[in-house]
């Protein structure tokens, strides 16, 4: 009896065990579908195509050549560079900045909070191509606001050509990508300044600390699971800067606005090159680079908890 | 979280004011933090100032457009822009952005919920793995993949079509990692009384589930709309016949053919950003608890 009673009751929970697979799998379905084909398959495609000569006409295997080449391309090197400025300037601002106004605006009423955060994030639900036509006209050599304040402050004696000099390109990109990308970190850094644990806050300053102290020892170790999302997501983010480059400079002038991204995109397709594989190789490499960039901060953020 | 403490009202605010005591107190105390205010609302100005000069400008003629002298309000208001833009197909333009973002928010909705749900409730095999890969792929850059997503594309016979852009959307792993943080916080308990009263399934995702996550699915709903909305390197990769080009790419493409009539440029621009615009102020809240959720355990 005791037995058969066992033996039900172990077919039964190993039944429910197989009824509870079949139904996570039912409802993971769709969403493994449109991951795995246009997410997962992709990703293994470009590291598959990364090893081959891959043209209009041409699909053959030449090992580790496309990444021979690439460190022997002096655009690539030049666009590599351009991509580590962007990012090493645009990742601490945007997370100073960012921090910054969050401790002024966690304070304001909800509806002050509101209207600041929403106008912060006005750019990036603008869209860089609209975005993109304002900065073309503050840029403007001709008839351009930067200019025209510029000369009538008498900063500079005649119009620059801000865009199409190399040597202020880069500059003009970078600030147009800071304005579109500090939305996102400062609702973060609101939202975490506001659950910063209050009862701390109030017996450091029952024992005297000053402002300072308090930001220091209480919030910043509360917030920094948020700075550290917030340094990756921008990480990534500045890594990837292609669209305002596409719609203002196309890399130029003399590739001082060149990006992996960009150049990626001019040997696949603009540029009637159609290198995929060597593209693809390029894509690879941009992608180990975020890793390691990542994996740096992870770290670093670990260190500093500890 | 957020729509809790947007829904307490005034007074409710002033009491935690009150209770956070003098030195937090808003409005400021000290003159350092009065300047630090002025500085940001100088910021915040130039901020709006893009999509000021977007819709003045779109309402100004060329001329003064490009006048060396900047009028910073348009003085003669005119719609001949707006005439102009609409000999071309932009209102086609802007009912493909439409159809393919709301698309997209459908189908990510869907599946993400439905993921979301198994992943953080249903104890199958291989759970965790799938999970890491979700996450995995987050931290890689999106635009790498899109060369041969393009590929793919023609292979399938879906590249230049409305699907070219969607399918990509919805494969992107965010929803599911935050659908996977909304459905945590569905009680077990509850799960196992339906289980109990013999509710199979589908009933206990729709009848349970769906509207405890409801404001999960709003964020989710919101995010993704804004997200497709503004993807332009996906829309220019995928879309290149005039008649199903996206809002912002036929604005794009018209900016590089007449790239000397401002006015027209502005009105386009207006055009593919007022909307958004719009949807955005009116669902910000969701969209704000979205942001922070998908961040919470990043």
């Amino acid at each position: 009896m005791m037995n058969a009673a066992g033996k039900v009751r172990v077919q039964s929970m190993r039944e429910a065990k197989i009824r509870e697979n079949v139904a996570g799998y039912l409802f993971m379905a769709p969403a493994l579908l449109f991951f795995f084909g246009f997410v997962i398959f992709p990703m293994g495609m470009c590291l598959y195509t990364s090893f081959f000569n891959y043209t209009m006409t041409d699909f053959s295997f030449i090992g580790f050549g496309n990444y021979a080449e690439m460190f022997g391309d002096a655009i690539f090197i030049k666009a590599l560079t351009n991509t580590i400025i962007i990012v090493l300037v645009s990742v601490p601002f945007t997370c100073f900045f960012s921090l910054w106004a969050a401790t002024l605006i966690y304070r304001m009423t909800n509806r002050w909070a509101g209207l600041f955060r929403c106008i912060f994030y006005l750019p990036v639900v603008t869209g860089s191509v609209a975005v993109t036509v304002v900065w073309k006209w503050i840029f403007n050599r001709y008839y351009g606001i930067l200019n025209y304040l510029l000369v009538n402050m008498g900063l500079i004696s005649r119009n620059l050509n801000w865009l199409g000099d190399a040597q202020y390109a880069l500059g003009c990109i970078i600030t147009i990508l800071l304005t579109t990308s500090v939305g996102q970190p400062i609702v973060l850094y609101v939202s975490a300044l506001s659950n910063v644990d209050h009862s701390l806050i109030e017996a450091a300053e029952v024992d005297g600390a000053t402002n300072l102290q308090v930001f220091w020892r209480i919030k910043w170790p509360q917030i920094m699971p948020t700075t550290l999302y917030i340094l990756v997501i921008t990480t990534i983010n500045s890594f990837q800067c292609f669209a305002l480059i596409q719609l203002l400079t196309s890399g130029g002038p003399t590739h001082s606005t060149e990006t992996i991204m960009y150049y990626i995109y001019y040997m696949s397709i603009s540029g009637n090159l159609n290198r995929y594989g060597y593209g693809s190789a390029m894509g690879v490499i941009l992608a180990l680079i975020i890793a390691a960039f990542s994996a740096v901060q992870f770290r670093m953020a670990r260190t500093d908890n500890g | 979280m957020e729509n809790t403490v947007y829904s307490k009202g005034k007074a409710q605010a002033k009491k935690l004011r009150a209770q956070r005591g003098p030195e937090h107190e808003v409005g400021g105390t000290t003159p350092y933090r009065i300047v630090c205010i002025v500085v940001l609302v100088i910021i915040a100005l130039l901020f709006t100032f893009p999509l000021y000069w977007i819709i003045t400008g779109s309402f100004k003629t060329n001329q003064v457009n490009t006048a060396r002298v900047p009028q910073w309000f348009p003085l003669a208001p005119t719609i001949e822009n707006y005439q102009n833009l609409f000999t071309r197909p932009a209102m086609k333009w802007l009912g493909n952005t439409v159809v393919m973002c709301v698309s997209s928010m459908a189908l990510t909705c869907v599946a993400g919920s439905m993921a979301g749900y198994a992943l953080a409730k249903k104890k199958f095999h291989g759970r965790a793995l799938f999970f890491s890969l979700f996450v995995g792929a987050m931290a890689l850059p999106k635009q790498v993949i899109l060369i041969p997503l393009l590929k793919e594309m023609s292979f399938l016979g879906i590249h230049n079509t409305l699907w070219a852009v969607i399918m990509p959307t919805v494969g992107w792993p965010f929803g599911v990692f935050l659908m996977k943080q909304f459905s945590e916080s569905i009680p077990d308990a509850l799960l196992e009384a339906a289980k109990i009263d013999g509710a199979g399934e589908t009933r206990t995702f729709v009848e349970i589930v769906l509207p405890l996550i409801s404001p999960g699915i709003g964020a989710l709903a919101i995010f993704t709309f804004i997200n497709c909305w503004n993807d332009y390197f996906l829309q220019l990769i995928m879309l290149n016949e005039t008649a199903k080009l996206s809002i912002s790419l036929g604005i794009a493409k018209m900016q590089g053919q007449f790239s000397n009539d401002f006015g027209l440029i502005m009105a386009g621009a207006a055009l593919s950003s007022v909307p958004i615009i719009i949807v955005f102020i009116l669902f910000q809240r969701f969209f704000t608890s979205g942001i922070t959720m998908g961040a919470v355990k990043g």
